[in-house]
């Protein structure tokens, strides 16, 4: 008998439906207004005692709340509110019962019942132009960090040349090249099998002059591609670390491109703060204390940073140990003899740079620079006569601390000869908390409101509503029976693509919720086509059972080339877009696959029920065109 | 079942596409487009009025205020406003120029939204939606000659362009913003229409084959009668939630609504006229479509 599907398809069709409706479902528990609770330093504890006096301050000022919870590991703890417009008084309210050293975050708390998240359920994230929030654009100094390396091999082969008593000039050809040039060819050789064992990634090129011998050492696009990744990429990480100290829940750090970095902080509308602590530009560098008789080109004076100090001066070497990328972990705390000091560990590279130079310097002491980027602002004619202000970057460099080098150092390492506790925490803090490879800029900034992202949401909601209204009656009218499949199929189709949205972990955004809705449109087409053979099939004179089954058969492979063409549009937007395009992207493309299953399989799991395998005179599905008569 | 003479008037409809392609271009020479926060680069500062906003009072709140150039127009209702800054930007633009405001006016301001671009972005973008949309055409091409044959991938991608071209001329004819969103809706515009063409392209190759006499612009006319049907319900049920979005989905998605609806009615439009025309014009023939013999007998083993 025809148009009978046999019991395990309707069983698939049932089962992914149930499912789709099971990973849905998260979306419809409405999250709570909650505070969340964290230490400034990241070894700070939240105990029990530290969250019932940031309740009773909650009960004080009589804001209601529940559910209070210190997270496992017990490094933040949660507070529910009641109503989401107490959330702003109650942060102030807390943080000012808790002092400094806390960071109060407005958080919102999911409330998916324990079952469905046992099961992997969890509702769509929402997009900040959705949830409200900031978002940041960086852009990484690139040519910063490979004019920082540069600088590092000139001083590094000045040095080796110097150490081997090869006579000659040193310096930098372009910003790409050190150049050597020396007496003779003799000398040339020894310097280039030097450069060639230190540096293999460089490439040498060797130009006699009349009477001089150059040596250019040029960097590949190899190693320029190689810098400007790690450059890229260590700040990821540093900016990751900063993140954290505000606390934000579900943060955002990105990377775009080839040199950008995307930072999202939900929820967050102090931008001003925000942009403080991303945009701290500092760093750290280690350097020797230059012996008295060093020649004076070699050496750099520089000042304490400490207000106790102040005034104070001292030597260093022009060369850099290793700057503060390479540390991985620094922690405060104190020697056997009770003296403050900092634990510091580094990098496999970063410990082997650094036993290499303190090998021979025991007993010297090694400076602790601290350098921050700051902005002097510059006035200028610009093309039309006008004075334009114009910020000019320069580093300030201060030395932290100088201790003494006791034994050889490899990558773990302390640092003492503090003068107190505060100076070794606070030092810990700027090694923690990471340094820039490069100094970052910011390109764009976008702010959206929680007003506006809630009221974004509602609109959103209200026009997916509508514009199914419309569809449901258009449909049902226009196909009778066979359009109230459609129907069921496109709502099922709905529910399928915010489960898959919710479990691949996707962010819904606004032009994410006009793709929905643009699904909603087009998803129809697939059953449209079908509908309309059936149609014509009716009208060439087949039996209802015959048109029902050739209309489905025929059909399935003109929506198969017309939506995997529609698809290969959506996933390369997905590949080369970036924010609205890509939000845009991702439900367009789940749209797509859901509705080829449930238009093709669904509505004819339905319709075999309602029809199948029984004796039909007629079929509900409107006018049926007769020969002569348009479709 | 009636056959329309759609290709009886291919040369008007050529015509009257060239006409419009033209028109599009002249606007797009001239008047270029009016591109959004996210192309040039700026400040864009949405703020909400407590009671209804002054709109001349804001503009000379700001002048004095010493922000030039300062583009204010009502958002939405007469309580949001949009402020719009050429580049020049500092840290605590934002902030500033909402307690500016809240100084001037009587009444509470919140700030609702404050977007940065630097206009280096904008560079890029361009160029990288730019780069996506040549992708989309090419891959699309490429399958198409390889499902079905290499005069109808070119007849979809001359539809697809027609298609965006008209929709970008529209944008500027009547100077609306043309943002990122509205670059989504543009390239969903090629979405949709590609499904369009498709689904035609689909009945033009099955009649070429079955109706083995018929001359190709027979053929075609068949062919576009017989899907004439699902071509305008299709059009029509996406055009109502497109309407929907338009109307109740808020002033941010009101430029990506106006152009999918724009995009939607031209590419209905060129799914049967534009695509079926070039596919004539190159003289299709039945032969074009008996080469791929092993899909041909695909096809015979769908059917009952």
């Amino acid at each position: 008998m025809l148009n009978r599907y046999p019991i395990w398809k309707y069983l698939i069709v049932l089962i992914v439906v149930i499912g789709g409706a099971l990973y849905a479902s998260p979306n419809l528990y409405a999250p709570d207004p909650a505070l969340q609770i964290a230490g400034e330093s990241s070894g700070t504890m939240i105990d029990e005692r530290l969250l019932s006096r940031a309740t009773t301050a909650l009960d004080d000022a009589s804001i209601a709340h529940f559910g209070e919870i210190i997270e496992p590991g017990g490094r933040s703890a949660l507070i529910r509110l009641e109503e989401q417009e107490t959330q702003l008084r109650a942060q102030a309210v807390v943080s000012r019962a808790l002092g400094d050293g806390y960071i109060i975050a407005l958080n919102l708390a999911e409330t998916t019942p324990d079952w469905l998240t046992g099961v992997g359920g969890q509702p769509m994230k929402l997009g900040l132009d959705l949830s409200g929030g900031v978002h940041f654009k960086l852009e990484v100094d690139t040519a910063a960090a490979i004019e920082r390396r540069m600088e590092y091999y000139l001083n590094a082969t000045k040095r080796s040349l110097r150490e081997e008593r090869i006579r000659g000039f040193v310096g930098l050809d372009g910003d790409r090249a050190v150049l050597g040039r020396f007496r003779s060819e003799d000398l040339r050789e020894q310097a280039r099998s030097l450069i060639a064992d230190a540096f293999p990634e460089l490439l040498l090129d060797r130009v006699d002059e009349e009477d001089e011998f150059l040596i250019f050492a040029r960097m590949t696009d190899v190693t320029v591609d190689e810098i400007i990744d790690y450059s890229v990429s260590q700040n990821l990480t540093t900016l990751r670390n900063r993140v954290n100290e505000l606390g934000v829940s579900e943060p955002l750090v990105q990377r775009q491109g080839r040199n950008r970095i995307v930072v999202e902080l939900p929820g967050i509308q102090d931008t001003a703060e925000a942009k403080r602590i991303l945009g701290k530009v500092a760093n750290l560098e280690f350097r020797l204390v230059a012996n008295a008789d060093a020649p004076a080109a070699e050496r750099q004076r520089f000042e304490y940073r400490s207000e106790d100090r102040q005034g104070a001066t001292e030597y260093l070497e022009r060369d850099v140990i290793i700057t503060g990328e390479r540390v991985s972990n620094a922690q405060a705390s104190f020697d056997q003899n009770g003296r403050p000091n900092v634990q510091i560990s580094l990098d496999s590279e970063g410990g082997t740079l650094m036993s290499r130079a303190t090998r021979n310097n025991i007993k010297r002491r090694m400076g602790v620079l601290f350098i921050e980027r700051k902005y002097r602002t510059r006035y200028e004619m610009d093309e039309n006569g006008e004075e334009v202000a114009v910020k000019v970057p320069y580093d300030e460099k201060k030395l932290l601390t100088a201790p003494v080098i006791q034994s050889a150092l490899g990558a773990q390492f302390q640092i003492t000869g503090l003068d107190n506790p505060l100076e070794s925490s606070e030092l810990a803090l700027m090694l923690r908390a990471g340094a820039l490879a490069a100094p970052i800029t910011f390109v764009e900034e976008r702010t959206v409101g929680p007003s506006l992202g809630a009221e974004n949401i509602r609109l959103g909601v209200k026009s997916v509503q509508y514009g199914l209204a419309l569809v449901v009656l258009f449909m049902v009218l226009y196909y009778r029976v066979f359009g109230l499949c459609a129907v069921t199929a496109l709502t099922a189709n709905l529910v399928l693509l915010v489960a898959i949205m919710s479990l691949l972990g996707a962010t819904l955004t606004l032009p994410g919720i006009a793709g929905i809705v643009l699904t909603v449109g087009m998803a129809v087409d697939a059953n449209v086509l079908i509908f309309s053979r059936i149609r014509e099939e009716l009208g060439n004179g087949l039996s209802p059972q015959m048109a029902i089954h050739s209309g489905f058969e025929r059909a399935v492979a003109t929506i198969l080339d017309a939506n995997i063409t529609t698809l290969i549009v959506a996933v390369i937007l997905y590949a080369v877009g970036t924010g609205p395009v890509k939000g845009f992207a991702v439900t367009l493309s789940v749209g797509i696959i859901t509705s080829m299953f449930t238009a093709i399989m669904g509505t004819r799991a339905l319709v075999n029920l309602i029809y199948g395998g029984r004796r039909v005179e007629t079929l509900a599905i409107g006018r049926i065109p007769k020969m002569g008569d348009a479709a | 079942m009636k056959i329309i003479n759609f290709m009886g008037k291919r040369r008007l409809a050529a015509a009257f596409s060239v006409l419009l392609i033209l028109t599009a271009l002249g606007s797009l020479a001239v008047k270029q487009l009016n591109w959004g926060l996210d192309f040039t680069g700026g400040t864009l500062v949405e703020v909400h009025y407590a009671d209804s906003a002054d709109l001349n009072a804001i503009r000379s709140t700001l002048a004095d205020g010493g922000y030039a150039g300062a583009i204010v127009v009502s958002f939405g209702t007469d309580r949001d406003v949009l402020i719009r800054l050429p580049d020049g930007y500092s840290d605590a633009q934002g902030t500033e120029m909402l307690e500016t405001l809240q100084g001037a006016s009587g009444v509470n301001v919140e700030l609702r939204r404050i977007e940065f671009v630097g206009p280096q972005v904008g560079d890029e973008l361009r160029e990288q939606g730019g780069l996506a949309m040549l992708l989309a055409l090419g891959l699309v091409m490429l399958y198409i000659a390889f499902r079905f044959q290499f005069k109808f991938a070119v007849g979809a991608v001359v539809a697809l362009i027609h298609d965006v071209i008209i929709t970008l001329g529209f944008f500027s004819i009547i100077g609306l913003e043309f943002d990122l969103t509205v670059l989504a809706a543009l390239l969903a515009v090629i979405g949709y229409s590609l499904n369009d063409t498709i689904v035609v392209s689909d009945r033009i190759r099955e009649n070429f084959r079955k109706l083995r006499k018929a001359e190709p612009l027979e053929v075609v006319n068949i062919s576009l009668s017989e899907t004439l049907g699902r071509t305008l319900v299709t059009s029509l049920t996406t055009l109502l939630v497109l309407l929907s979005l338009a109307v109740f989905g808020g002033e941010m998605i009101n430029g990506f609504a106006i152009a999918l609806l724009v995009g939607v009615m031209i590419g209905t439009y060129s799914s049967i006229y534009v695509a079926s025309n070039v596919l004539l014009s190159m003289g299709v023939s039945k032969e074009d479509l008996m080469i791929p013999i092993k899909e041909g007998a695909e096809q015979d083993d769908l059917m009952p």
